[in-house]
């Protein structure tokens, strides 16, 4: 016979931390933090003691001093006897366009590209196999200094549409010119009585989308299919052109005019944007048009052929069956995708476009020396620039992913 | 990623810095070889030919320095360097010294914490245009399309002229020299600016130097001249005196052919004679040996004969000396006394 004892319940001891397997991955894992941050404290407080032993200790006050500096692309009003800080937000806004800009036609591209590279037609999937291949392999910065080249080498410059025998005319009904300086297109010029225009194209937008949710209701309840996207391309131009002529033309477009040196009026597309626009695209492009294919080839071939069994079209079977369930593989690659392209586009200053990385962390930190502030803050932008991105992208994954009941 | 990049920077900062505050004299000596920061590439200045090896205007001063301090004018490490980088190389220690056509200005001096130690030439910034384009002058600009190059003090005199004329122009800024020449010469701008110097170095090497014209107007001072980091007096004493030994040399009648005579005994000119070594012994005082002005001097000449040779009337880049003329031939170039 034997009596059943509990097991001593002993009160907890500090050498339980190290000796018991309940405590002891915590007390490890508490050390290494405690060391991480010690090592992270060292080397702030080594690097500001070394700033301040060369007499720069940080300071952010340059970004009140005046520039001094010009910038050509500016989407917001800035001149040199602005700041340093409003130099580096004309620079921020300019990263913004081209990175915009990039995602957009990146992803058209690039899903274009993976679709056509899936087909069947052998000459088509091998042309974009090896548009792929060069893109993917090449550094980026070589394909930016390449287009600028070939842009700067190419096009005329604009003293050659000049005189009776020019060498070149501008194209599209003498509406726009391409020169080795940019493209000029005319731009519209608003007078009185354009912004009831504006606001019947705003509405019409606004009703494209009321239709669309009415048309899908429709269709729930009652089975029918409406031609949407014809009824939609009729309320995006007819009220609008309606009001525009009841209006009497209020809006106008400015051509541009060859005047001294260059071509005045009309909006002016630098060469540096469109040469860092086009390659950080195509680059870019190349990596999401792998992303689309393997996107479009996880979702298994019985999906398409029951979808076919069911009766339905091919192109309802690729919009209602396979996009769906492609989307949820290529989304997450997606996101870093559209992140590298930002981060790329710092490669501006190569082709002289005016990027923050030009602007903050070119010029200014040139002009005041200041350069452990200017990364500081420059690393923080593409930091807060790349959580954003994700963080919008992440939502747009959460909706589209596999709901698991 | 970003974090650990981060960190790396604030490391690297911290390792350099304290590399810095040791006396840069006894580094250069300790390490056998001279770092000395020079432009991406500008003839007559500072460019490598076809063997790699570095010649030029600023290089000589390079030169000169590691010929007084090592006794050999080639144990330099050649560091290139664009108007963007040149400062942190300087500050950071990778670079000892810089001879860079570096405009001396008192921000640089006072807040960017260097030392200008002279000016070796004086410089204003101007423009080049091409001749079809039919300007005379650079208030006829307006509207023009402007290269220029990125970190330097033209984009700052370049935004005050046009301000002060209340003309308008388009910027395109520009990271290297050689950019700047395909740019403008594919016509993608109308004129090109930098120091008027540099634009005659550019126009020498175009294929038809001709025609494209220097215009008239200079719109800004610029003493160029090399630069040590502040608060390492001793060094910046070193490569001071070592530029002032080669235009006092010039001064002086001291030339490459002659140096190595004048240095083997005491002549009848006793400035001469503390400089070379024979009479006093003002080496020590820097840290050098007696003849350290000797090699200086020896490697390829005076003042005059390094700017004869490199960027003179008979090279291609053809600039006068100007205001670049000694004191005593009504320029500004003027040392101050070996005593």
């Amino acid at each position: 016979m034997s009596t059943i004892t509990d097991p001593v319940q002993g009160g907890f001891r500090i050498s339980m931390l190290l000796y018991d397997t309940r405590y002891r991955s915590m007390t490890i894992q508490v050390i290494a933090l405690i060391g991480f941050l010690l090592a992270i404290g060292w080397l702030f407080g080594n690097a500001a003691q070394n700033l301040a032993a060369l007499g720069k200790p940080l300071n952010f006050s340059f970004l009140g001093d005046t520039a001094g500096y010009d910038i050509n692309q500016r989407l917001i009003e800035y001149n040199s006897q602005m700041t340093h800080g409003r130099a580096a937000v004309v620079g921020l806004l300019n990263t913004l366009l081209v990175a915009v800009l990039g995602c957009i036609t990146a992803t058209v591209i690039g899903v274009l590209v993976g679709i056509m590279r899936l087909s069947k037609n052998w000459i088509i999937s091998k042309i974009m196999t090896v548009y792929i291949e060069t893109f993917r392999n090449v550094p980026v910065l070589l394909w930016i200094i390449m287009t600028m080249a070939i842009f700067i080498e190419v096009f005329p410059k604009p003293s050659d549409f000049r005189g009776a025998d020019a060498v070149a005319s501008m194209k599209l009904f003498e509406s726009v010119a391409v020169t080795n300086r940019g493209i000029f297109i005319p731009s519209p010029v608003f007078g009185s009585g354009s912004m009831a225009v504006i606001a019947v194209f705003i509405l019409s937008i606004v009703g494209i989308f009321v239709f669309g949710r009415w048309a899908h209701k429709r269709q729930d309840e009652t089975g029918q299919i409406l031609p949407t996207f014809w009824i939609k391309l009729g309320i995006f131009f007819i009220p609008s052109i309606i009001v525009f002529y009841v209006m009497g033309q209020p809006i106008s477009l400015e051509y541009p005019e060859l005047k001294g040196f260059n071509f005045k009026g009309g909006f002016h597309m630098r060469n540096s944007l469109i040469a860092l626009w086009f390659a950080l695209s195509l680059y870019t492009a190349a990596f999401i048009a792998e992303t689309v294919r393997s996107g479009i080839q996880a979702v298994s071939k019985g999906q398409t052929e029951a979808a076919a069994a069911l009766g339905l079209r091919p192109g309802r079977i690729t919009s209602l069956v396979v996009l769906p369930q492609a989307l949820r593989v290529i989304i997450p690659p997606m996101i870093s995708q559209y992140m590298n392209l930002t981060k790329n586009s710092s490669l501006a200053i190569a082709v002289g476009y005016m990027d923050i990385t030009g602007t903050l962390g070119g010029v200014t930190l040139n002009q005041t020396g200041r350069e452990m502030e200017s990364l500081m803050i420059l690393m923080a932008i593409y930091l807060t620039i790349s959580l954003t991105i994700s963080t919008v992208m992440n939502v747009y994954n959460e909706r589209v992913k596999l709901r698991e009941r | 990623m970003k974090k650990s990049v981060f960190i790396g920077t604030l490391a690297a900062a911290s390792v350099t810095a304290s590399l810095a505050a040791a006396g840069t004299l006894d580094d250069v000596k300790a390490a056998g070889e001279l770092k000395c920061g020079v432009s991406t590439g500008v003839v007559g200045f500072a460019a490598a030919d076809a063997n790699g090896v570095w010649g030029g205007f600023d290089v000589a001063v390079c030169r000169a320095v590691a010929a007084a301090v090592l006794g050999d004018a080639n144990k330099i490490k050649f560091v290139p360097t664009t108007g963007k980088t040149r400062f942190t190389a300087l500050a950071s220690g990778e670079v000892d010294m810089l001879a860079r056509n570096t405009t001396w200005t008192y921000s640089r001096d006072i807040d960017l914490k260097f030392d200008f130690i002279g000016v070796n030439y004086y410089d204003g910034q101007g423009f080049m245009a091409p001749k079809a384009l039919g300007v005379a002058s650079a208030k006829d600009l307006d509207g023009a399309t402007v290269c220029i190059q990125t970190g330097t003090t033209t984009e700052l005199n370049l935004a005050d002229f046009f301000r002060a004329n209340n003309i308008s122009y388009e910027p395109v800024p520009i990271e290297t020299n050689s950019e700047a020449q395909a740019q403008y010469l594919a016509g993608a701008c109308d004129v090109f600016t930098t120091d008027a110097s540099g634009l005659a170095a550019t126009r020498a090497t175009f294929e038809n130097p001709n025609d494209h014209v220097v215009l008239p107007e200079i719109i800004s001072k610029e003493p160029l001249g090399p630069l040590v980091r502040h608060g390492d007096n001793q060094w910046g004493d070193v490569v001071r005196w070592t530029l002032n030994a080669l235009i006092s040399a010039e001064e002086l009648g001291i030339t490459s052919a002659n140096v190595d005579k004048l240095a083997s005994a005491a002549g009848n000119n006793p400035e001469v004679n503390r400089m070379l070594g024979t009479e006093g012994d003002l080496g020590a005082m820097l840290g050098l040996d007696k003849s350290w002005a000797h090699r200086a001097i020896g490697v390829a000449g005076n003042y005059g004969e390094i700017f004869e040779k490199n960027i003179g009337e008979a090279t291609p880049v053809g600039l006068a000396r100007g205001l670049n003329a000694q004191w005593t031939n009504g320029g500004l170039i003027y040392s101050p006394p070996f005593r």
